[in-house]
Formats: C-alpha cells, structure tokens, sequence
C-alpha cells in the first residue's frame, strides 16, 4: 500500500497514455465494448484497472498489446501512447519489436500461459533471440540464469532445464515474469496475474513484483477484480464499468472517498475480515458428520510391487473430524491441494473414503453400496463451482430441476410445480422454466443451480467454491440467497472455499485445512478472529487489503500483526 | 523415458498372444469339422485325413495351441493348401510392393496435408480456408476406384505420361520406374488420407491457436510464423500423429481396392485370392502379420508422443 497520493502525482511525461480508446466487435451491427477510455500511467507508477466482469478491463490491455482476438475486435477509434509512440498507427512489424522489449505482459493462468513442449529456460530465452540478434548463446543463457535469481526460483540451473509442468503455479507465474522483464520494458502489463494462486503465493508474487518495479523503474497496468490486492499495491485506480471508465483516483483518496455510486458499491460487497458471530443455536440435530474420514490415493499397484518401486501414496485427507447440525454452516478453508475439495468428494460419496465414517442423518454411508448408497444421495446436494460448465447446455432449466426429483419417483408435473416455486425461491422468473442456460448470467445460473440441488430437498448442501467465480457485487447476492434459504428451509451447508473473507461472512463454524490435516477447528469467530495455529495466522496474514474496512470506507484497526506482540495496538493507516 | 518405452513394448506382448489365440481358435471353434472346411464339399475322406493330420487335429486342443505357436514363434506360419508353398513365402513376396507404396502414400499425404491444415487455421474463415475444406470434403466422398480411373485415363492414357497398370518393385528396378509405377496407385490411396489428415490438423491447431501459451508468444512479439510452427504445431502435434499412424495401418489392409486397380500384386490381393479360395493357413497368416504391423505402428505412435510430449515421458 503506498503510503503516500504524492508519489503518485509526480507529473513526468507518461509512460502509456490512453485518450478516447473505441473498440466495438466485428459483427454488424457492431456492439461496442469500448467507449472512450482514458487513463495515463507515470514512470514507476502502479495503476490499477479494476472493474467486474465485462467491464473491459482485459480488452483495454490487449489493446495495449495489439493483441485483440482478430476477426472479432477492432479498436475504432482513439489514441494509445507508449513513452510517446502512437501505437495503432505503427505496423504490425514495429509493434512486435515493441512487445517485449519496450512493454511486457503477463497472464491469469500461469498453468497454461507457458508452452508445455519447451523448457522453462528456453522459453525466457526465446526473448532474447528474437529482439538482441547479437548475443551470443553463453551471453542468453547467463542472462536468463541471472533473470531466474531475479525473480527468486531456487535452483535455476535446474529451473532452466525445467518443463513448465514440473513447476507450480507460484514459479510459473515467476517465469512468466522473468520472461516479461528481461528485456527490461518500461510497462508491464498484470492481467489477473495472482488471481488463480493461492493467498500465500500471491502475496509472494505481489511482492516480488513490486520489489523488480522499483529496481527496474518499470510502470505497471494491473488488473485485478479484487479489492484487497488493489487496497494493497495500487498508487492510482481506474474503475472500469460495461467498457467506460468511471473514476480514476489514488489509492488512498479513492477508499476513503469514492466518487460515484458504483465505486461505493463495489466497496460496499467487499466481504469483511472480520467473521461475524455465529448464529444462536436453534436445533442439535446432527444431519452430518464425518469421523476419522481418511483418503489415500495411489495404492500400491502391482507394476510397482513387482518392480520393487516404493508405493507413492498420498494423504489427500486424514483424521478429518467434524459434526454439521441443522440450520447451520459449516466452513473448510484451505489452499489448493488442502484436502478440502477431497472432504467434500468423500462426503458427497463421489469418491470412496479409504477409512473413517460419513454419517448423513445418523446413517453411515462411508461403505454403503452403490445400490444402498441410491436413498441416500438425495439427502446431501451439492452446488459446483463453476456455473457454466455446471448446468447441461442441451437441457432447458426446467428439465435440470426436474432431474432428480423425477429419478426419485416424483410425479413430472408435481416436480415441475415445485422447480417454478423454487426458481421463485431463488428469485428468477417463472418463464426461466423453459429457457436454456446460455440465456442466464453466471449468478442467475448459480441461483439456478441452487435451485437444482434444492429440488431434491436435501438435508445438506455442498458448496464447493460456489461463489468464486462470480464478481463481488453478484457474490453479495448469492450469499445473501444462500442465507436467506438456509433460515426458511433449515437446511445444513458444507461451505468449502478459498477466500477467507467469504469464510469470515458466511459460516457459523470454521475448518482449516492444510496437506490433508485439520490444523484448526471452531467458532469462526475465534478460529479467523483470532487464529491459533501458525497456518490460520499465516492465511490471514496474507489475505490482500486486511488493513482495510472497504465497507466502512476506512482502516481496520486491531489488525492481526506479523509480530504476535504488536497485535492490540497496531494501527495501519494506508 | 526407457522405462516408458518398456512399458509400452511388454504392453504389445500379450496383445499379440490373444491375436495368435483368436486366430488359432478361427478355425477349430468354427462349427464342423476344420477339415471339412479347409477341403470343401468335395473331397474325398484321404484329403481329409491328410488335412486332419498336417494340422495336427488329432491331438488335444491345448497341445495343438503350443505345437501351432511353437511353429509360429520359429517362422512357421503352415502351408497354402493351394499352392502348397510355405505361407511365409507367399506373403513375403507381397508384402514389398504394399508396404511401399503403402509408405510412398503416407509421406504424399503429410507433406500435403500438414501444411494445408496450418495454413486453413491460420487464416480460419477465410477464402483459402473454405477451399481446403471443400477439396477435403470431395477427398472423402469420391469413391476411391473413381479417383483412381480418373488418375489412369488423365496421366496413362490420354497424356501418356505414365504407365496404366503394373508395378516395378524398388529393389530389382531401381527408384525411377518405381515412382513412375507407383505414384498413380499412391495418389489414389492419398486423396481420403489428406483429406482426413488436413482437417485433423485445421481441427487441431484452431483449437490450439486458442490456448493461453500462443497468446504469451505474440506478445512476445513472436512473428506469425514462429507462433504458427514453432508454438503451436508441435502443440497441435499428438491427434494428427494419432490420424497419420491409424492411416497408416489402414493401408496396410486397405490396398486391396487400389492393387486390384492397378493390377498390383501385393498383400491386398492375396488377402482377396486366399479368403475366395479359403486357403486358411494364408489367411490366418495373413491376419496376424496385419495385427502385428497395426500393433508395431501403435507402439510407434505411443513412442513418438512420449517423444513430442515431455509430460508423457515422465508419467
């Protein structure tokens, strides 16, 4: 978090300047996707693009780049200045001489922006070859190697000769930025660039790459969806809206003091840190519980007995302990590799747990047949993450709801009279019964989605990271929803996420995983309010923009601090 | 990496041993007396019993399996009934001019449909990417003989560049009369092949020009034909080795059609002579040298994909 709206202002001839900036899409008649974009960035400076989904946030820096999709994009009107080269007047030949060298970017997906057929080294160097014909292989190489402990992988000998999948997400996003600087551009471009990582690893990343930032002078574009990441690398921030830019301010000046009614909104459903207290308990039926639930995967195969190979097993989940009752949620929190999406799996009996038991209303479904399993299934629902891949794209939404419940016995037209009380539940219209999901946004599907999985009146629901790939404003709603029905139907959520501040609003009790093992486990007002496990601390301290009330429009004070002692009167303003 | 490879070549081992049992159950699970169908309606209780005996039907089933495979393992693969030379003979002196022009074929086919395919991506929804697609589509639906008189009355007998029928085998006649023999029959053979071949590569590559790590190469500043080639071909690389190695192993079989065209005298025509005479140690024959080429060029097309795909070799 910059300490100070000056540093920002330094008024220097701007590194990237953008007036008017038009893009529309091809068809006809073309829709537009840009109207009139305007924003400038400093030497050293950090800008933020933030904005939701559609806002065109991504369109705007593939613009930049010259990189909109052809045959689908095209910019039609305004002007992009890099250190003072008009850019969309520049031929394709020059504009390739620029990337790279001059102005850099860098992608979301770390797991797949890297070719997977070429070695890590090779890809960095491929830089060099193409933009300094003049250096000599040994000459690459050594740049790249002193590019690897740039960007701080250990081992870059090793590294070099790496392929891209013998690498995390963490250290592919390192080379990925190791191959944006080396050439050392005056602009480099962050499109998401931490939001597939975990907390810990993004803010490593985050911090690495503000550390080459102020070594190299290097300008950056960042976009980001998520406040917290913005409340703590931004100088400036530009908010984006259906492809117009709606205010652009410091950092400070813009959390404190937002302009318009959106950038208040956006602020507003910022999920807090801080857990609210849990609700007053109201029945203790336990509708699900999981005992000593343990997942192993890869036994021992025959091949590697017979080869004497040692057996590589995994302990996706061990010891796992925990009781659902009634009415209530139930949060497990973890980064990727946990073990949490492994509990759900297990509990939903997707996957056979190799020990322990699940017990679902009482009944231990750990062992049960496929047969047995069949009265059971209806019992526990589950909501996916991901709610457009989630919903069959050849069923209407009536025919999705009806599913289930007309598996189970239930006669169609009763099951359809129910699917349009439930679409009016979760507050869509009744004609969506015999729409498709195409013509729904990615919240309406989730409402949908809900729906499906409360046709077939379930005494628990399984949230697997169901809100998070909706934008902040549409995630509000459907947390609101799930709450809402949670205290009409009384029914139980296992509510498996990443993002603790989702956790921290949502859940009555908290557990956090890491490896496979339960590391904390309670109230979540004691375990994310004042965490005990060295774990849960360091979740929390990574989570991004955690010195910040964004709903209140100011700090946080009593903020979790690095150093145990300091915690009481550590007071940080931005 | 080595161990990769000795996994996949034990693997082809006991796919081989239930082809030999298919094959060596063809004949005696079929009903009535094998010998019986091997001599036909007319013979005479002494053929049978001859037959009976140079098949060793008179022995337990399982001691007639190992005697049978025993031979085969030495190289024995029986006699024809009809000509009464050693089936191993008959089939090697078919199986060079298939195998060539099976091989002159497949190199025609990629070295036109690969870049075909590229360029039909490149240029997605434009004109040239229309005209490969239409020229694939009648690649597929002109019926293979049509092509093939076509080819014989444009190039043999009408300009009379090139001979009508025959075949000049490359290791008594040399090089040149062989491509002037062979090149109409593989071109026939081609045209279904480039058209499968071009559209596997079009299919494939659109679908990788849409990946994230082409995106990282332009910007870059990777010119369109290093993104294009060095990017994402090798990317797109594994279904198209999948459709070039199955082709392959089709022709193999599927030459009957093209041999009979040009009157070649390759395995094609020998597979058609021994089933319509019922000559069954050649067709047995027959059956299992096809299924080990099939199993060799699959292993060759697992192997090459641990070659192209580092994340296979380490699997």
């Amino acid at each position: 978090m910059s300490d100070d709206a000056t540093h920002a202002e330094l008024a220097t001839a701007p590194v990237l300047e953008i007036r008017g900036l038009k893009v529309t899409t091809h068809a006809s008649p073309a829709k537009p996707i840009l109207e009139g974009i305007d924003f400038s960035i400093a030497p050293g400076e950090t800008l933020c693009l933030v904005g939701e989904s559609g806002s065109g946030k991504s369109v705007t820096s593939l613009a930049v780049m010259g990189l909109l999709p052809k045959g689908s994009l095209t910019v039609t009107g305004g002007r992009i200045a890099l250190e003072g080269d008009a850019l969309l007047d520049t031929s394709p030949r020059r504009l390739r001489e620029l990337r790279a060298s001059r102005m850099a970017m860098i992608f979301q997906e770390p797991m797949t922006a890297l070719n997977p057929l070429m070695r890590v080294g090779e890809q960095i160097e491929e830089v060099l070859v193409m933009h300094r014909k003049g250096l000599s292989s040994a000459q690459r190489r050594e740049r790249v190697l002193e590019m690897l402990d740039q960007v701080q992988l250990p081992d870059i000998e090793r590294v070099y000769a790496s392929w891209p999948h013998q690498l995390s997400g963490g250290q592919r996003q390192r080379i990925m930025i190791a191959m944006a600087l080396v050439l050392e551009p005056k602009l480099l471009i962050a499109d998401e660039p931490t939001t597939a990582l975990d907390v810990t690893t993004q803010k490593q990343i985050l911090k690495l790459i503000k550390q080459l930032q102020e070594r190299h002078g290097t300008s950056v574009l960042f976009i980001t969806h998520d406040m917290g990441v913005v409340a703590d690398i931004a100088d400036r921030v530009c908010v984006m809206r259906h492809g117009a830019v709606v205010e652009t301010q410091p950092i400070a000046a813009l959390l404190r003091r937002p302009q318009t009614d959106y950038t208040r909104q956006l602020l507003t459903a910022v999920p807090s840190l801080r857990p609210r207290a849990a609700r007053e308990v109201t029945d203790r039926e336990v509708v699900l519980e999981a005992i000593e639930l343990e997942k192993r995967y890869g036994q021992t195969s025959r091949w590697a007995r017979l080869s004497g190979r040692a057996s590589a097993q995994t302990l996706a989940a061990s010891e796992v302990n925990f009781a659902l009752t009634r009415g209530r949620t139930l949060g497990i929190v973890g980064e990727s590799g946990s073990g949490k999406s492994t509990v759900a799996r297990c509990v939903m009996r997707m996957i056979e747990p190799t020990a322990g038991g699940v017990r679902v209303m009482g009944k231990d479904i750990a062992s049960l047949g496929r047969a047995a399993l069949r009265p059971h299934r209806k019992r526990i629902q589950m909501i996916f993450q991901d709610p457009f891949r989630s919903l069959n794209p050849r069923l209407t939404i009536g025919a999705s709801l009806i599913e289930g419940p007309v598996n189970y016995g239930t006669p169609r037209g009763e099951a359809l009279a129910r699917a349009a009380e439930l679409l009016a539940l979760v507050g869509l219209p009744k004609d969506a019964l015999a729409r498709y999901p195409h013509q729904f946004s990615g919240g309406q599907r989730q409402r949908i989605a809900i729906a499906r999985a409360l046709a077939m009146e379930p005494d628990v629901l399984v949230a697997d990271e169901a809100v998070s790939a909706l934008d902040v404003s549409v995630q509000a709603q459907v947390l609101a929803l799930l709450d809402d029905i949670q205290r009409r139907l009384g029914v139980a959520v296992l509510f498996i996420t990443h993002d603790l501040r989702v956790a921290a609003q949502i859940c009555d009790e908290v557990m956090v995983m890491q490896q496979g093992v339960v590391v904390e486990y309670g109230p979540a007002s004691r375990v994310l309010g004042a965490p005990e496990h060295p774990y849960t601390r360091s979740l929390m301290l990574a989570a991004p923009g955690r010195h910040w009330d964004f709903s209140q429009f100011r700090p946080l004070e009593h903020v979790l601090e690095e150093a145990p002692t300091s915690a009481s009167d550590a007071v940080v303003h931005p | 990496m080595f161990s990769y490879c000795l996994r996949r070549t034990l693997a082809a081992v006991p796919v081989m041993v239930v082809v030999a049992l298919f094959v060596f159950l063809l004949l005696r699970l079929s009903p009535g007396d094998p010998a019986a169908i091997i001599a036909g309606d007319m013979a005479t209780p002494a053929q049978l019993d001859r037959i009976r005996e140079t098949l060793g039907l008179n022995q337990p089933i399982y001691l007639q399996f190992f005697h049978w495979a025993g031979e085969l393992l030495r190289g024995d693969f029986g006699t024809s009934l009809m000509s009464n030379l050693p089936v191993t003979q008959l089939m090697a002196q078919r199986l060079e001019p298939t195998v060539s022009l099976a091989l002159l074929s497949i190199v025609l086919s990629v070295v036109v449909a690969v870049p075909m395919g590229v360029i039909a991506a490149w240029k997605h929804g434009s004109l040239i990417d229309n005209a490969v697609m239409s020229v694939s589509v009648l690649g597929f639906s002109v019926p293979v003989f049509v092509i093939g008189y076509l080819l014989i009355k444009i190039f043999a007998i009408d300009l009379g560049w090139l001979p009508v029928q025959g075949f000049k085998r490359i290791s008594e006649a040399g090089f040149v009369p062989f491509i002037r023999h062979a090149i109409l029959p593989a071109l026939m053979l081609s045209t279904i092949y480039i058209a499968l071949i071009a559209r596997m590569t079009r299919a494939s590559m659109l679908d990788v020009l849409g990946e994230d790590f082409v995106r990282t190469a332009h910007a870059k500043g990777a010119s369109e034909r290093r993104v294009l080639f060095k990017h994402a071909l090798r990317n797109a690389g594994v279904p198209i080795l999948e459709v070039i190695g199955t082709g392959f192993a089709l022709m193999i079989t599927g030459v009957v059609v093209t041999e009979s065209v040009f009157n070649i005298p390759g395995l094609g025509r020998l597979t058609v002579d021994a089933i319509l005479s019922r000559d069954y140690p050649v067709i047995q024959g027959l059956i299992l040298v096809t299924s080990g080429v099939y199993v060799l060029i699959n292993l060759a097309i697992d192997l090459s994909y641990a070659l192209l795909d580092p994340r296979i070799r380490y699997q």
